[in-house]
């Protein structure tokens, strides 16, 4: 009897190790999680390829929703999903109607400005021109503004259709973000937003869908992330820089905007950076998670599994693909401070990640 | 005892649809309120501005009730030549034949169609139309969005008008023959003013569908949050804006767009009820 007490106890004390270890690690023998997140279209090729490859580490499903970066934060905020993708950060306001969260910046990417114009296939275009096409100031393709910046090119005389977002979306955010640091004239009618009330031309849901608007009509022009104008071959701009440069948007020109320094919280615009060779219109997306794990019933491997993912995505394997697939990877200033960040989430007030 | 079962079982069920209906009504209202309050009801119905910059938000549902007011009206006005002859067809000139049981069919089958067929439709080949016609540089706008519409509408009006003529009784037009009347003067004179009434309700009925559509407006109007200043102009309806933004709305913008439901849903309501009530004018008569 005696014996059998003994070895019940010797057994409930391994267990009790054994799962001590586990979570202080997370790396431990924990089962698969299916982890649910939402936002952002903008990242979703990479996220694809990413949560794909992420379920062969521990067998975690990761299901993501591209619902727009708008609809992601609102999900966070009513705590029905684990993450949140987003590119445009939370601003002061918003995090304080919230629970604490942190940002986890994912990846670098650009938002290009594709165009439809039959014969021509390389287009310059400034930050001022932009604005004023996006405000229905230029009209026309062939306006002297145009003219001047593409000497080589025979533009048409049709009108310009500017194609931009009708549902909130984290896009738009860095785009009008960009036309705010290089307009006045925008800064002070539109400003800058996850929505805002463009004048003229027409609008459609999610990046695929201004793709395919401006994939299927001639004259247009619209603001989607590098990967969908890849996808559907749709040709986009070279875009003036801050220091006079026609840049393309490439894993290179990406990076080169992030060369400045990074806030702690990673909370940082990187638009129109002041740098030699930088893509103007080049943005962080993040993925934000609550700072407390305990919500909505979650487990704690679940909260475990939640961070195994942002470490996955921060580690060299995962931003090896970034570049691939047209995105750019996170600068190590970057990786640092989520890494650090990532130490501070706790699940009932414990931190999760030890050192 | 059975009996006594029996009638409680069906009281039960048919009492759960006017509840259902009346929590939809109910949770409309109570979510519309705060966009009323801060707005104004009057205002928010006359307000064009739709802007949603941080602490001075503006929300008004004027754009929107005009985009879904012309949309509907021209597609109404684009269904009449086709549905009125078809109705005509099937319920006078080739009653009961073969040829206009066929054509009814077809005709209702265009109802059974799922409205984001006819939005692809739209897009991928009306809206290359419109643009190779130079009607519009964009192709997506108010015009584009009407004539699909109007044929997703043609069924609603076409088979319950046909019901009608059909009922316009056969001593009346036998009489009009005996008199010496066409064919055509019978369809004027007797078809028209008898069955009348019946003919516009079903276009009420029409009309209902019409304004509520969701999907294909979506895909086709353009989604701008301006007033269209012409019917080839890009747009919004009140149930497209919704469709768009609630995703991400919250606060005062998902009060205003749950105010739009409210106003897109006591229109459809109304407009129904008027439907309904020239039915049964039409049939007492």
């Amino acid at each position: 009897m005696k014996k059998i007490f003994s070895s019940i106890m010797t057994l409930v004390l391994v267990l009790a190790v054994a799962s001590c270890g586990g979570s202080g690690t997370s790396n431990g023998e924990r089962k698969a999680q299916e982890l649910s997140g939402a936002g952002a279209t903008f990242p979703l090729p990479f996220y694809n390829v990413v949560f794909d490859q992420f379920s062969g580490v521990n067998g975690d499903a990761v299901a993501y929703g591209g619902i727009g970066s708008g609809g992601g934060i609102r999900n966070l905020r009513d705590k029905i999903v684990d993450f949140a993708g987003t590119d445009a950060f939370l601003s002061d306001k918003e995090m304080e109607e919230m629970a604490p969260v942190i940002h986890i910046p994912t990846c670098m990417g650009a938002v290009v400005l594709a165009y439809n114009l039959d014969g021509v296939e390389s287009l310059n275009l400034s930050g001022e021109v932009i604005a004023d096409i996006f405000a229905g100031a230029i009209k026309t393709w062939n306006d002297p503004r145009l003219t001047a910046l593409n000497p080589d090119v025979n533009l048409p005389a049709g009108a310009i259709i500017p194609v931009f977002r009708s549902d909130g979306s984290g896009t738009t955010f860095v785009f009008t973000d960009y036309l705010t640091k290089v307009s006045p004239m925008w800064a002070s009618n539109y400003g800058t937003g996850k929505s805002v009330n463009f004048p003229t031309g027409q609008a459609a849901k999610g990046n695929p869908g201004v793709a395919g608007i401006i994939s299927q009509t001639k004259n247009s022009i619209g603001y989607i992330g590098s990967e969908y104008a890849f996808a559907q071959k749709i040709p986009y701009a070279k875009i003036m820089n801050q220091r006079g440069e026609l840049v393309e948007p490439t894993s290179t020109t990406i990076s080169a905007s992030a060369s400045g320094e990074i806030p702690a919280d990673t909370r940082t615009s990187i638009t129109n950076a002041d740098a030699e060779g930088a893509y103007p219109i080049s943005c962080f997306t993040w993925m934000v998670i609550y700072k407390e794990q305990n919500y909505s019933d979650r487990s704690r491997e679940q909260a475990i599994a939640t961070l195994d993912l942002m470490k996955y995505i921060l580690s060299d394997e995962a931003q090896d693909v970034t570049s691939k697939v047209h995105y750019a990877p996170l600068p190590a200033k970057a990786k640092e401070l989520s890494m650090k960040n990532l130490k501070t989430v706790t699940y009932n007030g414990m931190a999760i990640l030890k050192d | 005892m059975n009996d006594k079962l029996y009638r409680t079982i069906l009281f039960i069920a048919a009492l759960t649809i006017p509840i259902v209906c009346g929590g939809v009504v109910y949770a409309l209202i109570t979510d519309a309120y705060d966009a009323f309050e801060h707005f104004g009801f009057f205002r928010f119905l006359t307000s064009s501005e739709w802007s949603y910059t941080e602490g001075a938000e503006q929300y008004g549902a004027l754009p929107f009730i005009t985009g879904t007011l012309l949309t509907t009206l021209l597609a109404l006005l684009f269904c009449i030549p086709f549905s009125l002859p078809v109705a005509f067809f099937v319920g006078e000139y080739f009653k009961g034949s073969r040829v206009a049981s066929i054509l009814s069919t077809v005709t209702d089958l265009l109802a059974g169609i799922p409205s984001i067929i006819y939005g692809l439709w739209g897009f991928y080949t009306l809206r290359p139309v419109i643009i190779t016609l130079n009607i519009s540089p964009q192709g997506s706008g108010i015009l584009t969005a009407s004539l699909v519409l109007a044929i997703m509408i043609v069924p609603y009006a076409a088979s319950l008008s046909a019901e009608f003529i059909k009922m316009v009784p056969n001593d009346l037009k036998e009489s009009a023959y005996s008199l010496g009347a066409t064919r055509a003067e019978v369809v004027r004179k007797i078809i028209f003013p008898v069955a009348g009434s019946g003919i516009f309700s079903s276009y009420i009925l029409a009309i209902g569908r019409a304004l509520g559509e969701t999907m294909t407006v979506t895909m086709l109007i353009g989604n701008t949050n301006n007033i269209p200043t012409s019917i080839t102009s890009t747009g919004n309806s009140m149930a497209s804006i919704i469709a768009n933004q609630f995703g991400e709305a919250d606060g005062l913008r998902l009060s205003s767009l749950i105010a739009i439901g409210l106003i897109l849903f006591l229109i459809t309501a109304v407009i129904n009820m008027i439907g309904k009530m020239m039915i049964k004018r039409a049939r007492i008569s």
